[in-house]
């Protein structure tokens, strides 16, 4: 065995990104069924600081899905994820405090200027592959709160004292609080946006994506224009994470440019990760995951949560390498076995 | 005298009467406080950026600690919740909902920074929750039409601007003045209060401005342009890395204009040594509180109490930490109005009593410094005293002053 043997990854293994196919994207119908009615019962039964952590695994649930897509997806890496949370976050804000738009109107508008800045951003990056597009990407996550402090958009922004948001009340005299109405609000967003997704990846579209991330070569060879299919595939992410960038700017009634640190970035690709790549439904338990693993560690212990945190995520990345799909498709063999 | 003994002696047996049914009647409580307990909040970064503050909240609970020791608030135990938020505005929010919502807190004390207060001050204004002594040096939280339950603690940077611009005119009435000032919220606030201080002179007095980002690696050509521009007074507005940088530059390139160091700055330790005691001598600056390190307090009662608590409850904290001295005096004036409260623990009795500060002095701010408030002034530290470095340490000279305008 020679050395030069030794770097070439000759099958599947050697691939950052397992291949998932297509199918074992998403979940039973009966599945899905069994888990919308667990979301829209929750407010109904629990307190409302607990419906605004649900509100926010939701809006998280979409980042992650939005990388998911890149990722799973197209086989793209991208660090840059909180930038384009950040630019729906405030374009949201803006309209709404600066503009007077109404909430709901904000946040197509801010889906679709992420798509279109994603869709641009996209265009230069698609030279770079694997780590180096990552770190282009990191770059940008790196420059946005910088961006966001300059003083000549600082009308508009706020500058480093950011914005404060209204929060909006529950439309037609609905008799629930304003907690209640955004989670719903966000849920119905949240529903539209993964049923698409899922339709997406399902489609020509979504099979010309899987080949690019499966074999570039191979993929143009039958004819897919790899360079568009890949610009895409960003910009669409974009436009997701702005839609739930909006949303999260609505949930926490604040945008700051210290809100959208890399540090925000880090955490969707780590929801990713812990959610299963490439598995949809994963994204919402790896946004649980980034939401409440970090008080779990702090009530552990206050000085030293972060390593807590650590231990926790490798425990995870020990056990489960492939997240919580794996998870899911073991208890789905289990449940088959007792069936038998 | 008779008539006002028998009064007095009336009123006595009154009370007597009287006394169970009013101490019934007092005893008025919202979320948060019972006969046994006070559950007070805390939003303080532990982890992430500004981690190094995380010392304050430790602090905090250490302070808390002795208070239970020694049988609590008005016999209440308190039960001190402090959140990690990592210096991070959702997150804030998301803990100020948890403590205010889930742990049910009668207040959140001591919330640090100022993006992360400004993230839930909406929310604990809608609530009604007191956000009490807000860590955070921006003028902003002295509001009190806007945000009667929202209250600063420290002398915002406006204050200590104020400070200089009057030292200035008093004592260099003809200054050309230079400022270097961070391009953030701090660095603004500073040159508002300078301007606002100034008055009508600073449009002449103030000859050139130079701001600078925390991404650039040097400030030298900002320092250098300062001179050229021919000032004599150099107020810098900077945080530790660039106030050292500005020193060092001042004495390379040979410039020694009169020299303002902005207090966040005035660590020995972190600027000083950086930059050289030999570059530093005669720098002004101003403080509120004691150092550790100055032999002139070794036998000031305050600063006694102060060693003393660290040795019995906080025996791992470094006491040249400024953030020590800080939680140390920030918890005392909580609990002085917690004491204040009696038996009427309700939310809007807190916020009262912290609007009703009189002449306080807290074991660690400075001989004469005194905590003010009022229903109309939600500012309670405006006091400092000026200081100059010489030798190896900071000396105060002259009187405690105002940071008020007008005075």
């Amino acid at each position: 065995m020679s050395a030069a043997e030794d770097v070439v990854p000759t099958d599947q293994e050697g691939q950052a990104v397992e291949a998932v196919p297509k199918r074992a994207m998403t979940l039973g119908t009966g599945t899905s069924l069994v888990v919308l009615a667990l979301l829209i019962l929750t407010p109904l039964v629990v307190k409302s600081f607990v419906t605004f952590q649900m509100t926010q695994l939701l809006v998280y649930g979409l980042a992650v899905l939005a990388l998911n897509i890149l990722t799973g997806g197209s086989g793209q890496f991208s660090l840059g994820q909180s930038a384009f949370y950040a630019i729906g976050a405030y374009a949201s804000a803006i309209l709404i405090e600066q503009f007077n738009v109404n909430y709901a109107l904000t946040i197509p508008v801010a889906g679709v200027l992420c798509f279109a800045v994603g869709f641009l951003f996209g265009q230069p990056a698609l030279r770079l592959s694997g780590v180096y597009l990552a770190l282009a990407t990191f770059a940008l996550a790196t420059a946005m709160p910088q961006l966001l402090k300059l003083n000549f958009i600082e009308p508009w922004t706020g500058g480093v004292q950011g914005l404060v948001v209204d929060k909006p009340d529950a439309p037609f005299g609905l008799p629930m609080s304003q907690d209640t109405w955004l989670y719903y609000f966000t849920l119905a967003i949240t529903i539209a946006v993964y049923v698409a997704s899922v339709n997406l990846l399902r489609s020509r579209s979504g099979r010309a994506l899987m080949a690019i991330r499966d074999n570039e070569i191979a993929a143009s060879a039958m004819g897919v224009n790899v360079a568009l299919y890949k610009t895409l595939a960003f910009g669409v992410s974009a436009g997701i994470t702005g839609v739930a960038g909006a949303l999260g700017a609505i949930v926490v009634q604040f945008v700051a440019p210290d809100s959208f640190t890399i540090t925000l970035a880090i955490q969707l690709f780590l929801g990713m990760v812990v959610g299963g790549v490439g598995w949809l439904p994963g994204s919402f338990v790896g946004a649980a995951f980034i939401i409440f693993v970090p008080n779990m560690a702090e009530s552990v212990s206050k000085g030293l949560s972060g390593a807590v945190f650590g231990v926790l995520l490798f425990l995870v990345i020990y056990l489960v390498p492939h997240g919580a799909r794996q998870v899911a498709i073991a208890s789905q063999q289990l449940i088959g076995k007792f069936r038998k | 005298m008779h008539s006002r003994l028998r009064g007095a002696a009336a009123l006595a047996v009154a009370g007597i009467i009287f006394a169970p049914l009013s101490a019934l009647a007092q005893k008025t409580y919202d979320t948060g406080a019972t006969d046994t307990e006070i559950k007070i909040g805390n939003i303080i970064p532990y982890s992430g950026p500004a981690s190094a503050y995380g010392v304050i909240g430790k602090t905090e609970q250490a302070y808390f600690n002795k208070i239970n020791a020694e049988g609590g608030i008005n016999g209440r135990k308190v039960k001190f919740i402090s959140y990690d938020d990592a210096y991070s505005p959702p997150k804030a929010v998301e803990q100020a909902r948890r403590l205010v919502e889930s742990d049910g807190v009668l207040l959140i004390f001591n919330s640090l920074g100022t993006p992360s207060n400004s993230a839930i001050q909406k929310y604990m204004n809608t609530k009604q929750v007191p956000q009490l002594f807000v860590a955070s040096g921006a003028s902003k939280w002295n509001d009190p039409k806007e945000f009667p339950w929202t209250m600063g603690w420290q002398p915002s940077y406006q204050s200590e601007a104020h400070i200089y611009a009057k030292y200035i005119l008093k004592e260099k009435p003809d200054a050309k003045i230079g400022v270097l000032y961070q391009n953030d919220d701090f660095g603004k606030d500073y040159v508002k209060g300078l301007k606002d201080a100034l008055g009508e002179k600073s449009a002449s007095m103030i000859v050139a401005e130079e701001s600078y980002g925390t991404e650039e690696p040097s400030i030298d050509d900002h320092v250098v342009k300062l001179k050229e521009a021919g000032t004599n007074v150099f107020i810098s507005i900077t945080t530790p890395k660039f106030a050292a940088q500005a020193i060092k530059k001042l004495a390379e390139i040979d410039w020694h204009p009169m020299q303002f160091l902005s207090n966040v700055s005035a660590s020995i330790g972190g600027v000083i040594e950086p930059a050289g005691y030999e570059n530093s001598q005669g720098i002004l600056s101003a403080a509120y509180a004691k150092e550790a390190a100055d032999p002139q307090w070794d036998n000031d009662p305050g600063m006694k109490n102060f060693l003393a608590f660290l040795q019995q409850y906080d025996p791992t904290a470094n006491k040249l930490d400024g953030a020590v001295i800080y939680g140390y005096g920030v918890t005392q004036t909580l609990v002085h109005v917690l004491q204040m409260c009696g038996n009427d623990l309700t939310r809007a009795n807190v916020m009262k009593q912290a609007a009703n500060l009189k002449d306080l002095e807290i074991d660690t701010l400075l001989p004469g410094i005194k905590i003010n408030t009022s229903p109309t002034d939600f500012a309670p530290i405006h006091q400092l005293r000026m200081m100059r470095f010489t030798g190896r340490k900071w000396e105060l000279f002259g009187d405690i002053m105002s940071g008020e305008l007008g005075h």
